[in-house]
């Protein structure tokens, strides 16, 4: 959690390897590799999900195909048989079912007049079909209405498991009723300035990042 | 320059796959055109002499016509006399496929067109074209027993004269333009094809074509008649060695349709594009027309265009019988310098006369795309009805799309519809496809391959699947 401006996209896009930030110096280190050495699609098999904060419309190509294909890649990485047509739609299948997903969205282009739950729950929907082990959800919640909220939530708990860590970044402390964390860091100008129990999340809710804050200086004596 | 760019780049500019060049001995008019040279081409295909004729008449109408200008593609001037107009491999009495030369085979074979497997597995029938003279016929009798004709244009001169004559520049005149003229003068060989009253063709008939000998244009002549009833469905495709002079390639198509008949006609454009820097490359000015002549006739073109250096081709359909349909599918794919200009006619006369046109232009590194389009509407034509898709698709932040669309409508119960998108392949995009483990390359052929499905699905299934090969290759090196 943290404030507007405070480095949260920032950190799960340089994580997931968005070339538009550029590192300049240190190291991500995830499963004894250094991230940062990466392309974002090596990262990608490698088992590092990123659910967008708007997800990209990619008009002509169906879900169905660009499912697939994302699958297989990660698939050939982990040294596993690629799935053919029918593998695959049995595979899709049994994973709407879980998350309750109209199987009409496998016609459909990636995100392509989606309406902003759609797009999150289909975010939600990835994740679970390619099974990563570490997944950032950036403001997943934003924009959803506490339906949308409700389902997304309960696909997110549906996939914590010890050999996964989920790392939700959030403004509200409405989707960790829903969410509930093990740890909440609260990040403020690219540091953690304090980490706790779901109990931190309440009492941000109650008083603000601005009284936080104020106590990060003393607390994080490297900063500039 | 972002990463995605220089993924695209780095697709579009791999090496053309397809670039080798076969050693055969040839054998190789002079370069230079004039009166003899066309007598010369005449005698060597053992022509009657009303075709001789018919050619000398083009000729002398082409020294009084001048090289069109309005295409929106650009090139240095086109020497004439350097060229060489006809190349044939050393003549040889065959009597199968033994006897073939061998390096030819292999030359088919790394053209992924073994023939005697592709008797054997795909019951496609096969008139290769190998420079200027067809080498190897296959299916011919089964397709005889149909009466069916499928051969190569000099064979029908002779042995079918009386359709050739015809027919032969029914569609497109001698006088039509400068490149099919200058084709009428000195075409050297290309297909014909008879489909009798009735008949469906059972498979899918296909020629490629290969130009091969140095230097040497290339001049295909096809002519395709379907009787009353009849159906077919033909395919072309094309690949040539990599070198570095231009090519002038013109041919001319002619299809005839007669009522009820319907004839779908398929390319494969894989020429030789230039070299990143565009260099060589072969220079494609093509005259592709149908005419439905009869009632309820269709005449369908698909088009996938990725090679060459220059495109200039506009498969059309006049639109004659009463409720005759015309459709244009199109993909033209321009990397690195490549320019085409491409695009249909659809000319309606009769009535309720339909036409279909989809038109997707995709642009990559500095490559120039223009579709030009033109649907008429004659006074009589009542109840007729078009509909234009046109979409254009660019990668990168070098390349052009242009638009040119004409519309003349003479008959007020016309309907009209056009339709037309530009669009460019993002970054977010990219990174989309990137964070679910899809490489870049991955990424733009899924994101072009979903902007052509509606071309690709009126492809016959095999060449469908070649298609998207060959987008996929032609775009090497465009993702950077």
């Amino acid at each position: 959690m943290g404030p507007n401006g405070s480095g949260k996209s920032t950190l799960a896009q340089v994580l997931a390897g968005r070339e538009t930030y550029e590192v300049t110096r240190g190291e991500v280190l995830y499963e004894g590799k250094n991230l940062l050495e990466m392309a974002p699609e090596e990262r990608a098999c490698e088992g590092v999900f990123m659910a967008f904060q708007y997800p990209v419309e990619i008009p002509g190509v169906s879900s169905a195909q660009f499912l697939k294909a994302a699958l297989n890649a990660i698939r050939r990485a982990r040294g596993l048989e690629e799935l053919d047509a029918m593998e695959f739609l049995a595979l899709v299948k049994q994973k709407f079912k879980v998350l309750g997903v109209d199987e009409k969205l496998l016609h459909r282009s990636v995100n392509e007049g989606f309406s902003g739950g759609e797009k999150k729950r289909n975010e939600i929907f990835q994740m679970a079909l390619l099974e990563p082990r570490l997944c950032i959800l950036d403001e997943t919640d934003s924009g959803l209405d506490i339906d949308a909220l409700k389902i997304v939530a309960s696909g997110v708990n549906g996939l914590r498991s010890p050999g996964r860590a989920i790392l939700v970044i959030t403004h509200y402390q409405r989707l960790l009723n829903y969410i509930i964390p093990d740890y909440v860091h609260v990040l403020v100008d690219g540091r953690i300035v304090r980490s706790g129990g779901k109990e931190l999340a309440l009492e941000l809710e109650e008083k603000g990042y601005a009284l936080i804050e104020g106590g990060a200086g003393a607390a994080a004596p490297g900063r500039r | 320059m972002s990463t995605s760019t220089n993924a695209i780049e780095a697709l579009v500019n791999r090496e053309y796959k397809w670039g080798f060049v076969t050693e055969i001995e040839q054998d190789v008019a002079p370069p230079g055109l004039n009166e003899d040279t066309i007598r010369l081409i005449s005698s060597k295909k053992n022509e009657p002499e009303w075709l001789l004729e018919w050619r000398l008449k083009a000729y002398r109408h082409w020294l009084t016509i001048k090289e069109p200008t309005w295409h929106n593609v650009h090139y240095p001037p086109i020497d004439y006399q350097g060229i060489s107009y006809y190349a044939a491999p050393k003549k040889k009495e065959l009597q199968s496929l033994d006897e073939v030369d061998p390096e030819l085979l292999r030359t088919y074979e790394k053209l992924g067109i073994p023939l005697e497997e592709q008797k054997m597995l795909t019951g496609v029938a096969v008139d290769a074209v190998f420079d200027s003279v067809s080498v190897a016929t296959t299916f011919k009798e089964k397709l005889a027993e149909l009466g069916i004709i499928f051969c190569s244009f000099s064979e029908a001169a002779q042995e079918h004269q009386e359709l050739v004559r015809k027919y032969l520049g029914s569609v497109v005149p001698y006088t039509d333009n400068f490149f099919a003229t200058l084709n009428s003068a000195v075409f050297t060989d290309g297909s014909f094809c008879y489909i009798p009253k009735g008949v469906r063709c059972p498979m899918e008939l296909s020629t490629y074509f290969r130009i091969n000998a140095a230097s040497t244009g290339q001049f295909e002549r096809t002519l395709i008649v379907a009787e009353p009833g009849s159906h077919v469905s033909y395919l072309e495709g094309c690949t040539a060695p990599m070198r570095d002079e231009n090519q002038l390639h013109a041919a001319v198509v002619e299809l005839i349709a007669h009522d009820d008949a319907r004839i779908k006609y398929s390319t494969i454009q894989n020429w030789y594009p230039g070299d990143k820097d565009g260099k060589g490359g072969i220079y494609n000015f093509v005259t592709k027309r149908g005419k439905c002549l009869g009632r309820n006739s269709h005449i369908s073109w698909t088009q996938v265009e990725t090679g060459s250096a220059i495109t200039w081709k506009y498969p059309s359909c006049m639109l004659i019988g009463d409720n005759s349909v015309g459709e244009f599918y199109s993909v033209a794919l321009t990397n690195n310098y490549q320019q085409a200009d491409t695009g249909t006619k659809m000319i309606h006369v009769g009535k309720n006369t339909r036409s279909t046109i989809v038109s997707k232009g995709i642009s990559a590194g500095h490559g120039q795309n223009t579709y030009r389009g033109g649907v008429k509407i004659l006074k009589n034509a009542t109840g007729a009805r078009n509909y234009t898709q046109c979409d254009s698709l660019l990668i990168g932040d070098k390349c052009g799309a242009h638009t040119f669309p004409y519309i003349e409508v003479k008959n007020s119960t016309a309907r009209m519809e056009h339709e037309a998108s530009t669009s460019k392949i993002g970054d977010d995009q990219i990174f989309y496809c990137n964070q679910r483990g899809i490489t870049k390359e991955d990424a733009v052929n899924l994101i072009v391959n979903g902007f052509c499905k509606e071309v690709f699905r009126e492809l016959p299934m095999e060449f469908a699947v070649e298609a998207q090969k060959l987008l996929s290759v032609s775009l090497e090196g465009s993702v950077g």
